[in-house]
């Protein structure tokens, strides 16, 4: 599954040169090359140049210009980042998991069931609760997949699509049972999450519009804790392992098939977690389709984080800039934030194919193609 | 871990595990079904199901199909627990998956009789919905086929479906049907050819690609129809195709509405599906692309030019899908609306290793997942007890089912999802 850049990146500690071109190079010129021709986009539907420049700079102060825009950031990025954690460890063990946006559903619909059910429980003990709970939600639903790569070979890029398809109708189905919904409402909308389970906003006393919540903690933790399980303990070096070659992993004694569940289950549990953070720290209840695509980014984030922890982070901030900068660019210069998904495409089409970034741009790189087969 | 223990002399005996293990799910399954059909269908079962085959106004009028449903209800429990029993004490072999198809088969009918009961249903108007709504499935799965063919994994099928959508809607609307669908088509082939660039030429992961064709498809139709169609209404408002009744054989009962009396998209699919057939199985030209799918190396040995074998297919792949796009607006709405394939594409995919990677049987898949569509909209009409999301959910459960092997383990091209380096 990984490509080739990964795997080099996998099997050397030092940065050389061809890793640097990797990772700093090709994801730079793979955003400017997206901005471009996000800008030949515009251009093709009728929009003028003025307004153009005026989107790109809306897309700017929507994202870093002010402390508001900060905010936003964190907010949009914190729930891409857990989610692309999960991928990105699911990736490194040999495993395409289309499946987050599923298990982000089932771990934020959890969440927010075992929040309404205990509200008189103190906010120390119920809001780790319900994160815990979340993320167990999800990490029992991707590992149905897991289980049945494992047990009989079922492709997981189509169970976990299949999943994604079934939870849809699951949460629509759940929203509607009389002791998830809310009172007095005949739409599919779940109670509220009481107060003391809710990720508690940071920046209130400056301003209580600031949506930045406690989430960004609960995310910096997780990157911190899947870079040490991947690299530092037995089981993310055996989930490596497993990743490169299964044969060899196999042979060493490794449980191939315990391995795939337990990586699928870990890699569920942070998208569940995900999940539970947007409804805990943003959203308050669950509603059909309250993930609105974030598991479906994650994917790119983990795939222009390059897998690794730490560059999930920065592409998950980058990813939430996006977002956040798409929405004042809406309302800025009336551009569609339709717009930011095509950038964020496009991003990805270079940076998983840096041979195609080293066809456009062929200075800025050594005469590398040649060593990489 | 047991079965070793207990036969831990020979290794052919290991290899029969499996197999026996699987017949004996099966049987479990099917008794499971039996046990399903006796107490959860049995309670309401006075009274007939009543199936109208024809129309007040069709040529020759069939009279109505009544079928006592307690009778019915119990000789169906009583062939699955048969079936389930003869699985699990004596199955494997080819009688695995053909008992778990007669067994689904049989939970089916069991199911709408029991749905039916005391009153009356339209057979011939639901088998003629679920011709319709198997098109863009079995378009979307003989895409799969024709990639997955040449081994080149084919994700971008929704991606490809949805730019045929657009494009049918926007160059329909402008230059009418015929020129929608050509642009559809030509459109879908021009994702095919850049999935075949991205994959063959430079070498990305297939998955990969495909996922990211399907986020920029739909970030730009998405994108163009809120940032364009918005304001010109009148770029997205496309004529439809209408259905054409060939004469007489669109007059025989049941099968003369479903096969004879439809659109251009349904005899479309029909006639691609032979020809793929043909093409695959009994030219030239098809055995260069299957053993490009299956030994590359040795295809090049030969003299087959490798890349240019996978991009002509994966082109051709993306053409058939812009054409099952198509369907979704100039065979059904005449309008665009963001993202309306709705994952038919991965239910094609689905379609495709069901059936077994293999037209004619894409094409018998993409039939069954459209009648689970169209019977849950059926339904809703009859007021079953059963939540529709639950009806709603049910194919893709199957597809689950099926992609575990469970129906029969189908093998994939050998090469499939492998780049081609030559050296």
């Amino acid at each position: 599954m990984t490509d080739q850049a990964t795997k080099d990146l996998m099997s050397r500690k030092l940065l050389g040169r061809t890793e640097f071109e990797d990772m700093i190079v090709v994801p730079v010129f793979a955003i400017i090359v997206a901005l471009i021709l996000g800008a030949l986009t515009m251009l093709a539907t009728n929009v003028d140049l003025a307004t153009v420049g005026q989107s790109y700079v809306a897309l700017l102060r929507g994202s870093v210009g002010s402390l508001n825009a900060i905010s936003e950031t964190l907010t949009s990025a914190a729930p891409l980042i857990l989610a692309g954690l999960g991928l990105a460890l699911g990736f490194r063990a040999g495993l395409f998991n289309i499946g987050a946006e599923g298990q982000l559903l089932m771990g934020g619909m959890a969440a927010v069931v075992f929040g309404f059910s205990f509200p008189n429980v103190p906010s120390v003990i119920l809001m780790p609760a319900c994160l815990m709970t979340g993320a167990l939600a999800g990490a029992l639903y991707a590992s149905i997949a897991g289980w049945l790569r494992a047990a009989t070979g079922a492709h997981e890029v189509i169970s976990t699509i299949m999943l994604n398809l079934i939870s849809y109708r699951l949460l629509d189905y759940m929203l509607r049972l009389p002791f998830v919904q809310k009172e007095g409402r005949s739409d599919p909308i779940s109670k509220s999450v009481p107060d003391a389970a809710e990720l508690p906003r940071l920046l209130t006393f400056i301003d209580p519009n600031l949506r930045v919540h406690a989430g960004i903690f609960v995310t910096l933790l997780a990157v911190a804790l899947v870079y040490w399980l991947l690299f530092k303990s037995k089981l993310g070096f055996e989930f490596r392992a497993s990743g490169e070659n299964p044969e060899a992993a196999r042979f060493a004694g490794m449980r191939s098939g315990l391995i795939i569940v337990l990586a699928m289950a870990a890699a569920g549990g942070l998208a569940g977690l995900a999940g539970a953070n947007q409804v805990l720290g943003v959203l308050g209840r669950a509603t059909p389709g309250f993930s609105a695509g974030i598991g479906f980014n994650a994917i790119a984030v983990a795939l222009l984080g390059r897998s690794h922890p730490v560059g999930v982070l920065f592409a998950g901030l980058l990813f939430g800039a996006l977002e956040a900068g798409g929405r004042q660019m809406q309302v800025d210069a009336g551009v569609s934030i339709d717009l930011i998904g095509i950038i964020q495409a496009l991003i990805i089409v270079f940076v998983a194919a840096p041979l195609l970034v080293r066809a456009i741009f062929p200075w800025g790189f050594r005469k590398s193609s040649t060593t990489r087969q | 871990m047991t079965a070793a223990t207990d036969n831990p002399n020979t290794a052919s005996r290991k290899l029969d595990t499996g197999k026996e293990r699987q017949a004996r799910i099966v049987g479990a399954i099917l008794i499971v079904f039996a046990l399903l059909v006796m107490f959860a269908f049995a309670p309401d079962q006075a009274g007939n199901a009543t199936f109208r085959l024809s129309r007040p106004t069709d040529v020759w009028v069939l009279p109505n199909l009544v079928v006592p449903s307690g009778p019915f209800i119990y000789v169906s429990a009583a062939l699955l627990a048969f079936l389930g029993v003869r699985q699990f004490v004596r199955g494997g072999g080819k009688w695995t998956s053909l008992s778990l198809g007669v067994g689904l088969a049989i939970l089916v009918l069991a199911f709408l009789v029991w749905a039916t009961t005391g009153k009356a249903f339209s057979l011939t108007g639901m088998l003629q919905a679920t011709m319709v709504r198997a098109v863009p499935i079995a378009l979307g799965g003989l895409a799969g086929v024709l990639s997955e063919r040449v081994a080149v994994v084919n994700i971008a099928i929704e991606g490809m479906l949805l730019a045929g959508a657009f494009t049918g809607a926007l160059v329909g609307s402008v230059l009418g049907g015929m020129g929608g669908l050509v642009a559809a088509i030509a459109v879908g082939g021009m994702f095919g050819f850049i999935l075949a660039a991205l994959v063959v030429t430079y070498r990305m992961d297939q998955i990969i690609a495909g996922v990211v064709i399907n986020l920029f498809v739909l970030g730009l139709t998405s994108y163009i129809s809120s940032q364009v169609f918005q304001e010109y209404r009148f770029l997205n408002n496309a004529p439809v195709f209408r259905a054409i009744k060939i004469p007489i054989l669109g007059d025989i009962p049941v099968i003369g509405p479903m096969l004879f009396n439809q659109n251009i998209f349904v005899y479309g699919a029909l006639i691609m599906v032979a020809v793929a057939t043909y093409y695959l199985f009994y030219t030239r030209m098809g055995l260069r692309a299957r053993s490009v799918g299956e030994h590359p190396q040795a295809a090049d040995t030969l003299g087959i030019n490798v890349y240019r074998t996978r991009y002509v297919n994966v082109t051709l792949a993306g053409m058939v899908a812009g054409f099952g796009g198509a369907w979704f607006t100039l065979g059904a709405v005449g309008r665009f609306d963001e993202g309306m394939t709705g994952g038919r594409g991965y239910i094609g995919l689905a379609a495709m290793i069901f059936g077994r990677w293999h037209p004619v049987g894409a094409l018998m898949a993409a039939l069954v997942f459209g009648f689970a569509d169209s019977l849950q909209q059926k339904l809703a009409l009859l007021n079953t007890p059963i939540p529709s999301d639950f009806l709603a959910m049910a194919p893709y459960i199957a597809t689950i089912i099926v992609v575990a092997g469970l129906i029969g383990r189908a093998r994939a091209p050998a090469a499939d999802g492998k780049p081609y380096i030559k050296e």
